[in-house]
């Protein structure tokens, strides 16, 4: 994606994770836990950071040994390194959150197979120095967890029907069910998609944006 | 009996896309044509059921005897990326249509969470080597099911008039909801 632009600033690397570049509702990415664990604010928020933990840990390690690892076993090495530092997570959870590692589930394991991660080991790690790797992935650890933020506190509050204790009303169970996560996932990439080419309009005609559902992986 | 409650329970009820998220990244990616989505549930069927022996294997014969189940991550994983790239030469000599029609995705496999969670779950259960088996088949099955039905929709939806900012993937995101909902309705078939 950045392969042969100029370099950017430093402050641009961790700032587009944010709203330009942001890994779930512009890049599709990481769909698997943004879905199944956004069922209240506190779960979005511990699955995001033990996946931002995850993601610059591996980033700043890939990076590191760029230089050494052959282009044929690439992939394969950065999914060890992935792995390695998602048992550490997983067991650190497991022992001083229990409950929260218990809501989470296969989750946790399963950020090995998150395709944030593995696509900025690929398409930044390994191309770039380990410092701005680890800006990188902080911004786009932040942006994923900002994400699961926002997605678990709006099916919380339509779900559970409270907001902090004022208003109050009947709860819409299905948003707490699977098909409540896809459909605000959706009502929300498309308010997304809306607010962008508003700002765009007001700042300059800009080209396009392909749907980014054809990319998605 | 009890093989058949599984069969069922992980293919229909409790299907591996639309109630437990995994594997969306192929389910958003590949289902735009009917036969590209039913190649690639294939090709993932075959995986999962693969995965779902020689995971067991490893982990019953291997990483529990000797007391290391926290390498249970990356053996599977790795286990897990060798099979893709097996199958993936396998599909390059008998069908190079199918294999560049699937392109990207077919490594892609690898890190669909589907079958790193299949091999989790099916861990997490203790299923024996028969009931894990069953499991992984059913899982595919599902997998497949889910992927064609959005496929068929899709294929439709072409021709739909959907609002500018709803195009690409909020739209397929809330078709996903609506199918989630209807398979909901399978929910009472089982109970536990």
């Amino acid at each position: 994606m950045a392969g042969n632009k100029v370099k950017k600033s430093l402050f641009h690397e961790f700032i587009k994770g944010w709203w330009d570049e942001n890994p779930v509702f512009r890049q599709l990415l990481g769909m698997c836990p943004t879905l199944a664990v956004t069922t209240s604010a506190i779960n979005g928020l511990s699955m995001g950071l033990a996946t931002s933990f995850v993601l610059i840990c591996s980033s700043f390690i890939i990076s590191l040994i760029r230089k050494l690892i052959p282009n044929q076993v690439r992939i394969a090495s950065y999914i060890v390194v992935i792995a390695t530092f998602v048992t550490m997570a997983d067991l650190f959870l497991k022992g001083i959150f229990p409950d929260i590692s218990k809501a989470l589930g296969p989750f946790v394991p399963l950020i090995v197979v998150n395709c944030v991660i593995l696509g900025r080991a690929e398409l930044f790690a390994s191309k770039n120095n380990p410092g701005r790797a680890f800006v990188d992935a902080f911004g786009m650890g932040a942006g994923f967890t900002i994400a699961l933020l926002v997605l678990g506190a709006v099916r919380e509050i339509f779900g559970s029907g409270t907001i902090f204790g004022f208003l109050s009303f009947e709860p819409l169970v299905i948003m707490i069910l699977p098909a409540g996560a896809f459909i605000t996932l959706g009502l929300l990439i498309g308010l997304m998609n809306y607010l962008k080419d508003i700002t765009k309009a007001k700042e300059q005609p800009a080209p396009a944006c392909l749907p980014a559902g054809r990319q998605a992986r | 009996m009890d093989l058949l409650i599984i069969f069922i329970s992980a293919a229909v009820v409790n299907n591996f896309v639309l109630s437990y998220f995994l594997g969306i990244c192929p389910f958003l990616g590949v289902s735009n044509k009917l036969e590209k989505a039913f190649s690639m549930g294939a090709a993932t069927t075959f995986v999962m059921v693969l995965a779902a022996m020689v995971t067991w294997l490893i982990n019953n014969l291997i990483l529990i005897p000797f007391g290391l189940p926290f390498l249970q991550y990356v053996s599977f994983i790795i286990v897990i990326a060798s099979l893709v790239q097996f199958v993936e030469m396998f599909i390059r000599k008998t069908s190079p249509t199918l294999y560049r029609s699937l392109g990207i995705f077919l490594p892609l496999i690898t890190t669909n969470c589907a079958i790193l969670g299949l091999a989790l779950l099916s861990a997490l259960r203790e299923y024996n080597f028969i009931q894990s088996v069953i499991f992984g088949l059913a899982a595919g099955v599902g997998f497949t099911l889910a992927l064609c039905i959005m496929a068929g929709i899709r294929e439709e939806l072409d021709l739909a008039p959907v609002p500018e900012h709803f195009k690409g993937a909020p739209i397929t995101l809330i078709i996903a909801g609506l199918l989630a909902l209807a398979f909901m309705g399978f929910a009472g078939m089982l109970s536990g």
